[in-house]
């Protein structure tokens, strides 16, 4: 019906999972355009994995509804098998094969005809610089080296869409950076990739994020309008005993969050609170530290603590509130 | 076609992994190698030579006549010889002897009066104390028991009943005869169940099985892959103990050879489909390797391999007709020994052919591509 639907990957509405009495996603809706570089960012637990399962058709979801390229899921997840590509978080290839069996043996469980599958596998061999380590078996490469065959062999068939389950957990900086070059030109040839990490430094360079926790999309929007969005002023505090200040700066209500990076300190206080600057030089006189207090531009990880301690409260809060209820009653 | 070319994918990559696994290689050769030297040299339901003591209070031509018959047998040593039937309590309680044997001073008359038409003849002429912990032990004795005595040499060689006993197929009173082609059916269903009840467990435990479910390839592309290479695995090991069976023990193949590979085929299927039904059940190797040994002990004990079938009781038996390994025996023993052709439609037959389909299709029915 409508013509923009279709420049959507995938879409999922009030998608929810549960593991017995642990509700691992809750109630969580998706659009994910085609073409577009999309991160899962949250702490481990907070239902990234079980999403992504869940839309390529490995769980079921205990309700909501999931369309993947088109194609209903899990009903039509056998079919959708010939369209995504898929890493998971641990090495999911064989150890005990060399570099080039493994990719050979994908090539051949998705039936490329052998002529193509040959020069396919040269040519990723070529690409994810494994050529000289063809002959070599897959458990004693090195971390990036084995990231880069899981990469190699998840995008084999040229998948129009790649589920990528925190691909970079265990790679260096180096390859983790070689590894985004990979995927944005990977999306530039037209690929939805969905991408989930628990790294901010990756979840910023994503055309768009959802931040989950505990099951629940917590904010879902690109990074920069994520940043300008957040509801909070961010400020630097640089002063000579950090921690000390930490500790004062922590003990005023308004103070929604302080976090210590090297000497620094980030400071977030709702726009809501007016004169927050001079708030915070006023703790720091108080408490006879010396320091200089900058308005800065927040980052990512301060939305990321913004919106997940946003989260947890509100969710305290009704918790609190539904016991007063029952106190009540 | 492509569903070809995922099963031959498969199935390379197993055969692949199978050559690398030096351990698990080394098992295919040596489990035959070492079991059947040791069951065909241990297992001897022939026994020979068992300690026994003596006490002839007679001590007359006819019972020393008996004794020499006695130790002809091979059957017992009488390594004792004491002067009461105390002392030979004794020896038996201190466990130094299996048998003993008790002959009276009155052992001529009391014969004599066994032979005599009419008179008292039901009165013992000797006694044989047998340790009857032991059923094989207990039977020797009975079987002891029935050699013939008496004054009369003609009615000595007639034995006492009139019966004779002719051994078909195995003249030479050889366990090995016995024992060899049932290893076959033992070794394979030890090392075919072991190796599929871990094949499956194994890529789930490494992780290998979430990539494999996310893509095209099929449960029974999957599962007759994983299982193939086992195929072959299984006639190299069927070789390995026919060749060993007829050089270590001479135990021959009196059927032909390709009626041998055909059973052992069919054998094979059925123990390679239970293998992959505990490999869809269990969740780590550890727990596959505990199913298949609970599957594994009552195959030996029941399947005939150590005890005759007829024997066991009716409840027994009917366990035993659901254990692929009976039917084997049934089957292999005809073809090895007794020179049956192999017959399709024999029950034995079908009954391995059915296990083999319904264990595959359940197995098939419980693998899913799913997490959950």
């Amino acid at each position: 019906m409508n013509p923009s639907q279709e420049n959507y990957a995938i879409t999922a509405t009030g998608l929810s999972r549960r593991f017995g009495s642990l509700l691992a996603v809750n109630n969580i809706n998706l659009k994910i355009p085609t073409g577009s570089i999309y991160g899962f960012l949250g702490p481990n637990g907070s239902g990234k994995s079980t999403t992504i399962r869940m839309l390529c058709g490995l769980l079921t979801p205990s309700s909501g509804t999931v369309e993947v390229l088109g194609l209903q899921i899990p009903r039509q997840a056998e079919i959708l098998k010939h369209q995504i590509g898929y890493m998971t978080q641990k090495f999911s290839l064989y150890d005990d094969l060399t570099v080039k069996e493994n990719l050979a043996f994908v090539g051949e469980i998705y039936a490329i005809p052998r002529k193509q599958r040959k020069q396919r596998v040269n040519e990723l061999l070529e690409e994810f610089e494994l050529s000289s380590q063809a002959k070599q078996r897959a458990g004693t490469l090195s971390g990036g080296q084995r990231q880069r065959l899981a990469l190699a062999a998840a995008i084999l068939h040229k998948p129009s869409l790649l589920l990528l389950d925190e691909p970079t957990s265990a790679v260096d900086p180096q390859n983790r950076r070689d590894f985004w070059v990979t995927l944005f030109s990977l999306a530039e040839q037209g690929t939805t990739i969905l991408v989930s990490t628990h790294y901010m430094d990756e979840a910023e360079r994503c055309h768009r994020l959802a931040i989950l926790d505990e099951g629940v999309i917590v904010a879902d929007d690109t990074p920069k309008n994520l940043g300008e969005n957040i509801d909070m002023n961010v400020y630097e505090v640089i002063t000579e005993k950090a921690n000390e200040a930490r500790i004062a700066l922590l003990k005023l209500a308004e103070v929604f969050s302080v976090t210590q990076v090297g000497l620094h300190l980030r400071v977030l206080m709702p726009k809501s609170v007016a004169d927050s600057l001079q708030k915070v030089e006023a703790i720091l006189h108080r408490n006879g530290l010396t320091g200089t207090v900058a308005e800065i531009e927040p980052n990512l990880e301060d939305v990321f603590v913004a919106v997940t301690e946003k989260h947890r409260k509100e969710q305290r809060q009704e918790r609190t509130k539904g016991k007063g209820q029952e106190v009540v009653s | 076609m492509k569903s070809l070319l995922r099963l031959y994918a498969i199935f390379h990559k197993e055969f692949t992994q199978l050559l690398r696994d030096r351990l698990t290689f080394g098992m295919i050769v040596g489990i035959p190698l070492i079991q059947l030297v040791l069951f065909g040299f241990a297992i001897n339901t022939d026994v020979r030579n068992l300690t026994a003591a003596l006490v002839d209070q007679a001590d007359t031509s006819l019972s020393r006549q008996m004794v020499s018959d006695m130790t002809a047998s091979q059957v017992v040593d009488f390594q004792y010889r004491v002067a009461t039937i105390e002392e030979l309590t004794t020896l038996m309680d201190q466990g130094s002897i299996s048998i003993g044997l008790y002959i009276p001073p009155d052992f001529d008359r009391r014969i004599l009066d066994r032979n005599r038409v009419g008179a008292g003849g039901n009165r013992a002429a000797a006694q044989i104390l047998v340790d009857g912990t032991d059923p094989i032990i207990l039977g020797v004795g009975r079987q002891l028991a029935n050699i013939p005595v008496s004054f009369d040499s003609t009615r000595r060689l007639q034995g006492s009943v009139g019966l004779e006993v002719r051994n078909f197929y195995n003249p030479e009173r050889r366990s090995a005869v016995n024992i060899v082609p049932g290893l076959i059916g033992v070794i394979l269903t030890m090392t075919m169940v072991l190796f599929t009840a871990v094949a499956i467990v194994r890529e789930k435990e490494r992780g290998n099985m979430e990539f494999l479910i996310n893509t095209p390839v099929k449960s029974l592309e999957l599962m007759l892959g994983k299982i193939l290479p086992y195929v072959v695995i299984g006639f190299i090991q069927v070789s390995l103990i026919l060749i060993l069976g007829w050089f270590l023990f001479r135990v021959p193949v009196q059927g032909s050879l390709i009626d041998v590979y055909l059973a052992t085929m069919v054998f094979i299927a059925a123990n390679l489909a239970l293998g992959l039904l505990i490999s869809t059940s269990a969740q780590t190797q550890f727990q596959a390797m505990q199913m298949t040994f609970f599957f594994f002990l009552p195959s030996i004990l029941l399947s005939g391999f150590m005890f005759p079938f007829d024997g066991m009781p009716k409840a027994a038996q009917a366990i035993a007709e659901v254990l692929p390994l009976t039917h084997f025996n049934r089957i292999i023993r005809n073809i090895m020994l007794r020179g049956a052709e192999i017959d399709f439609l024999s029950s034995d037959i079908l009954a391995l052919l059915a296990f083999a389909f319904i264990a595959l299709s359940i197995a098939i029915m419980r693998f899913n591509k799913r997490l959950d």
